[in-house]
């Protein structure tokens, strides 16, 4: 059974938002996909200053398994990246929703949100 | 029809992530499989490898039946309980399956094949042995657990009584014996055979156990300190050592010429194997393909099926992946004889450079010269 935490929002291809406030939101991938994936070895994460697109592929993580795209849950511009996953990328293993976040996109599309699933609906996408 | 080791509600018990592997659901990690890859190198961990098939022969000609059979010379085993690596051949020189072979007794050997390719095998085999009156007895009923690791040797050792802790412990590579049952917690168990041999590059043991046995044993190598490890460890573990997997690195298109194993083949005088004319034609009109090692430096991870660019043409990469033990990817590559100059990878639509060098990348936990530029 893998973790969801009730907070956050979600892609059905296993991103996860949490918003910070003022705009600004985290981006990590779920511990479901992490554990699909397998040991993380390589990521490549936007650049600060990018703009991403809502569903457009905006970065990669690479585990022993196979390369898999993450996408941007929202449309914005990302204002951080997580570059200690450079050295570490087992952290996305380890805490996927903490440690192991990815990037942060600030957006003035709030409603964009709205076409995210809730937790407890991405959880039930996993049980099918 | 998915079919399972006795060790398989066990394995889920400790929490592994199962896969089907030849047909069998076997684990592929208990957790990280990098964490497992380095429990290995640097300490022991154990394999449950009961899923591979081993094939008692017995007979008086069994001896002629392995020159006939395997492309490496069997007389090179003198000594009862020495072992030898070798591929079994097709007429055309392809590669029917690589495998492990045990001197028992001029009338007895033993052979353990891959898993995936059981049943070709063993009609393969059952055939061939018919004009020798050797009889071929598939032995289903026995399991393995392979313990790998510098480590590896003595903690097993440490579950046996002093003699026969001392017969094991003597046992030079690639050789062999059995021991009498032994006391494994509450379970005593049948006689164990114990071969000095392993698919990890590390020092260590695999051994044969009847299936009854194979809980009590596991659990006992436990207690011993020894940790579990699936075959996503085991792929990179052999990866570095540069040991080829069938199926992947060499199928029957391949003779092993082609898919550096020209060291298994024995042209010994007088002697002809399967596919040994096949193998000299090539050799006299020369080797098209060979294989050869890879390290990207950057980020990045080389995988099966990647197109190889070099200075005598494309080729491909066979198996790849990242290497714990060098933080970094390599991968085994068959690519036109001839000159390689600057070699590069296309990687998802993106060219980029590659070092070719000698394998196996790493030997005793230590990257090889030349493997890290």
């Amino acid at each position: 059974m893998s973790h969801v935490p009730a907070e956050l929002k979600f892609l059905k291809s296993h991103e996860w938002v949490r918003a910070e406030g003022g705009g600004r939101y985290t981006v990590g991938i779920s511990d479901h996909a992490q554990a699909a994936l397998g040991d993380l070895v390589y990521v490549e994460l936007p650049a600060e200053g990018e703009e991403v697109s809502q569903g457009a592929a905006c970065a990669v993580v690479e585990s022993v398994k196979a390369a898999s795209d993450v996408y941007a849950p929202l449309s914005g511009k990302v204002v951080a990246v997580n570059a200690a996953l450079a050295d570490a990328p087992e952290a996305i293993n380890a805490d996927p929703y903490g440690t192991g976040w990815l990037f942060v996109v600030e957006t003035a599309e709030a409603a964009q949100l709205d076409a995210l699933l809730a937790a407890a609906d991405y959880a039930a996408t996993l049980e099918a | 029809m998915t079919r399972t080791t006795p060790l398989n509600a066990l394995h889920r018990a400790r929490g592994a992530r199962m896969v089907d592997f030849g047909g069998w659901d076997m684990p592929l990690t208990y957790g990280s499989q990098i964490d497992e890859h380095h429990l290995v190198r640097r300490d022991a961990g154990m394999f449950d490898v009961s899923h591979m098939t081993v094939v008692d022969l017995h007979g008086s000609a069994t001896r002629a039946f392995l020159r006939r059979l395997l492309a490496n010379s069997i007389d090179k085993l003198k000594v009862p309980g020495k072992a030898l690596y070798a591929c079994m051949l097709n007429a055309e020189g392809g590669v029917i399956d690589d495998l492990i072979v045990y001197f028992i007794a001029e009338d007895r050997f033993r052979v353990v094949v891959n898993a995936a390719t059981r049943d070709k095998d063993l009609a393969w085999i059952t055939t061939q042995a018919q004009p020798f009156a050797v009889a071929v007895e598939e032995r289903p009923e026995l399991s393995m657990i392979a313990v790998q690791g510098p480590n590896a040797r003595a903690r097993f050792a440490g579950l046996l009584p002093t003699e026969a802790a001392a017969a094991v412990l003597a046992l030079g590579r690639f050789a062999a014996t059995e021991v009498a049952g032994v006391q494994l917690g509450l379970h005593r168990s049948g006689p164990l055979f114990v071969a000095r041999t392993g698919y990890t590059g590390e020092d260590g043991f695999e051994v044969i156990v009847p299936e009854a046995d194979a809980v009590a044993l596991w659990e006992a190598l436990e207690r011993a300190g020894v940790g579990p490890a699936g075959l996503g460890a085991r792929d990179t573990l052999r990866l570095e050592a540069g040991m080829a997997l069938y199926g992947q690195d060499m199928d029957e298109t391949v003779s092993p010429l082609e898919a550096g194993l020209a060291w298994t083949v024995a042209f010994d005088a007088g002697r002809d194997f399967n596919g040994r004319a096949a193998l000299e034609a090539q050799k006299t009109a020369g080797v098209q393909r060979r294989m050869i090692g890879l390290v990207l430096d950057e980020k990045g991870v080389l995988r099966h099926g990647q197109p190889v660019h070099t200075a005598s043409g494309i080729g491909t990469i066979l198996s790849g992946g990242f290497s714990p033990t060098l933080g970094r990817s390599i991968a085994l590559a068959r690519v036109p004889s001839g000159e390689l100059g600057q070699v590069e990878v296309d990687i998802r639509g993106r060219r980029l450079p590659v070092r070719a060098v000698d394998y196996p990348f790493v030997r005793e936990g230590q990257p090889q010269p030349g493997v890290l530029g």
